[in-house]
């Protein structure tokens, strides 16, 4: 298996305004969101990143994205550092979050064609890769309307396909299926398989455990911004299942309290 | 009830006095403004009273009166007794740049006064005050001069007339139309043109990229190869013609409507006629670079705020700095003696501007404008990009 993601030592802290400090109720002035996380991806897997709300997930996704810069250890996409080449590491990756948004005034089709420009995709692989994707999550037929008019589903199975437009080896989805209606959900996550199907990686996180169960090759169990454990379902989860060995280890973590 | 309506107002209060931002920019800022804006309004109309009081004028007067002896000799000027003050000595007022004034007394005036009939129905004796408006130190000398023989006319019971005009063509004012157009356009026009770019720019840099911000869609961008300062120019180069768009639709309907406004129709000026392609090139330049740095500036509040309401609020103090700079020309006559207050943005557009329109342009002012504008904007998209890169700026709540 060829080694694609290596995360070393990923730490990141987040100072506190006073108002964030009154909503969290603390007097604590940092927070630590991501502390010396380490773990690999291989090319052609699905790798879950599972934790409850505040674990890190969506922090450390966002680094790997290089939306943020970790404050301390790095991480390494097809041999291209998130830290010292955001742009190379840009151009590999494909992010998807539903706090990603599109403009709500264009349309499909436009953003598609923008998006392909910003990656310099040549305009007959654009066509092409359009009439594919679009037909795929049945785009077509709202290719000229606004996005501002389509529905959630749709908006969704959108900002998937264009954060797809330069057709990465390397995918992160961030709560894939949150918010979705559940025959857009499956269309999501059938299209993730078809993605590893492709031999590409995709690294996502979530809170489901069926979803983990039901797509991923391997898993990290994320709190409080550590990694808790991580391997395949069977070396993390052994004779137990994922929410049981979850819950054992979050009691560990946290001692008893919820 | 009533605890509830205080319940209410306790929550708007909360709302209002939590906000620091909101508190400054309702309550403190106006009153700072103000006190701002009407101190340096108060400068600047001392100034202009005082302007012109070191320059020397010659004042040339004909048959002057025993009567009037005191009056002439108190003025702010080197009186010149000349018999008799030619037609050449009037026409040479036309020269803007000519501190002269010229005063003619009929001859023998103490007696016409004296024994003239206001009932006789036969025209009084008639003063005649030639000076050049264009000319600060000419124009003050005549005010002090005419309101002086104003004051000692009506202590006669108007036994005497000033600037009477008997034939039609007859004018005391030598500036020439232009010159007096060029002093209406100098003082109006920069600052128009500044109200209407600034106008275009806050049309759409808010939402351009507060709005981005706030709707999500800048992550969008954000995560793309798209270099940090490829997004920035080109968010600052499209605001900027965006806004000059904006602008010359602005423009035009201003351009149609000035002559309507001077009434400029009824005396007979022909507007812009005196205007040379170097003119408007120059504004056209000044308009550029001033745009470009007005939509950074914008931009970078834009990206500063955590919404386009925000953004608003953010703007508004920048919005008044800028209207002030356009009110610079109404209390100030001639260009800023020093070349270092044309390195201060928006004010040396105005000032370039009002000196076009004045036709007093040099061409040093207007290149040291144009390469600090062109400075500041590159500082700014500078600043910008590095905006784009701060995960705080970008993604704080």
């Amino acid at each position: 298996m060829t080694e694609i993601l290596r995360v070393e030592g990923l730490n990141k802290t987040f100072r506190l305004s006073r108002k964030q400090q009154k909503i969290e109720k603390t007097d604590r002035q940092e927070i630590v969101a991501v502390n010396d996380l380490t773990f690999t991806a291989n090319q052609g897997e699905i790798f879950g990143l599972l934790g409850p709300n505040g674990a890190g997930k969506t922090t450390t996704l966002r680094m790997l994205a290089t939306l943020i810069a970790p404050d301390k250890g790095d991480a390494f996409i097809d041999g291209c550092s998130i830290v010292n080449q955001p742009e190379q590491v840009r151009a590999k990756i494909g992010f998807l979050t539903s706090e990603l948004k599109l403009e709500d005034f264009f349309t499909p089709n436009y953003l598609f064609d923008f998006f392909s420009k910003l990656y310099g995709i040549a305009p007959d692989v654009v066509a092409q890769r359009k009439e594919k994707l679009f037909k795929r999550f049945g785009i077509d037929k709202f290719a000229e309307v606004k996005v501002a008019n389509l529905s959630t589903g749709m908006k969704q199975k959108t900002s998937l396909v264009i954060s797809l437009v330069h057709d990465p080896e390397f995918v992160i989805f961030d709560e894939p299926t949150n918010g979705l209606d559940v025959l857009t959900a499956r269309t999501v996550t059938d299209y993730l398989q078809e993605l590893r199907g492709q031999g590409k990686t995709i690294i996502l996180s979530t809170h489901i455990f069926s979803l983990v169960e039901r797509l991923c090759d391997r898993v990290g169990i994320i709190i409080d911004g550590r990694m808790q454990s991580c391997g395949t379902l069977e070396e993390v989860c052994g004779d137990m299942s994922l929410e049981d060995r979850f819950f054992e280890l979050y009691k560990e973590v946290k001692g008893g309290e919820e | 009830m009533k605890s509830n309506t205080l319940t209410i107002i306790k929550k708007e209060f909360a709302r209002f006095f939590g906000d620091r931002q909101m508190l400054f920019t309702t309550v403190i800022m106006p009153g700072l403004l103000i006190y701002l804006i009407y101190t340096f309004m108060g400068m600047g109309m001392e100034k202009m009273a005082t302007e012109g009081t070191d320059e020397l004028v010659t004042l040339r007067v004909e048959n002057l009166p025993e009567s009037m002896t005191t009056v002439v000799e108190n003025l702010p000027a080197t009186i010149v007794l000349q018999q008799p003050v030619a037609q050449d000595d009037i026409d040479r007022l036309e020269d803007k740049e000519l501190n002269e004034v010229l005063l003619r007394f009929p001859e023998a005036f103490d007696e016409l006064v004296a024994t003239y009939d206001p009932q006789s129905g036969l025209a009084a004796p008639n003063v005649e005050i030639y000076y050049n408006s264009a000319n600060n130190a000419s124009s003050r000398v005549y005010h002090i001069l005419e309101s002086s023989l104003s004051a000692y006319e009506d202590q006669l019971s108007n036994r005497f007339d000033i600037n009477r005009s008997d034939k039609e063509d007859a004018h005391f004012d030598m500036a020439s139309s232009d010159d007096v157009l060029g002093s209406i356009l100098s003082k109006l026009i920069p600052m128009l043109i500044l109200m209407m770019l600034f106008s275009g720019v806050m049309a759409i840099a808010p939402s351009s990229i507060a709005g981005e911000k706030e709707r999500g869609t800048i992550a969008t961008l954000l995560v793309t190869p798209l270099k940090r300062n490829e997004l920035a120019i080109g968010k600052i180069v499209s605001l900027s013609s965006i806004a000059l768009l904006s602008g010359i639709s602005s423009f035009i309907g201003i351009a149609l409507s000035l002559p309507k406004m001077i009434h400029a129709d009824e005396a007979g000026v022909e507007l812009g006629l005196n205007y040379t392609f170097n003119d408007y090139a120059v504004i056209l330049i000044i308009i550029l670079a001033t745009v470009l740095i007005m939509a950074s500036v914008v931009s970078i509040l834009s990206a500063l705020a955590k919404d386009v309401k925000n953004a608003g609020t953010m703007i508004t103090p920048f919005m008044l700095v800028v209207m002030f700079c356009g009110l610079t020309p109404m209390f100030q006559s001639g260009s800023p003696v020093s070349l270092a207050a044309y390195l201060i943005p928006f004010y040396n557009a105005v000032q370039v501007m009002t000196s076009v329109f004045a036709h007093e342009m040099t061409w040093m002012p207007v290149i040291v404008t144009l390469a600090a504008n062109v400075a500041y904007t590159g500082l700014a998209v500078w600043v910008l990009t590095r905006m784009f890169n701060s995960e705080k700026v970008m993604f704080s709540k």
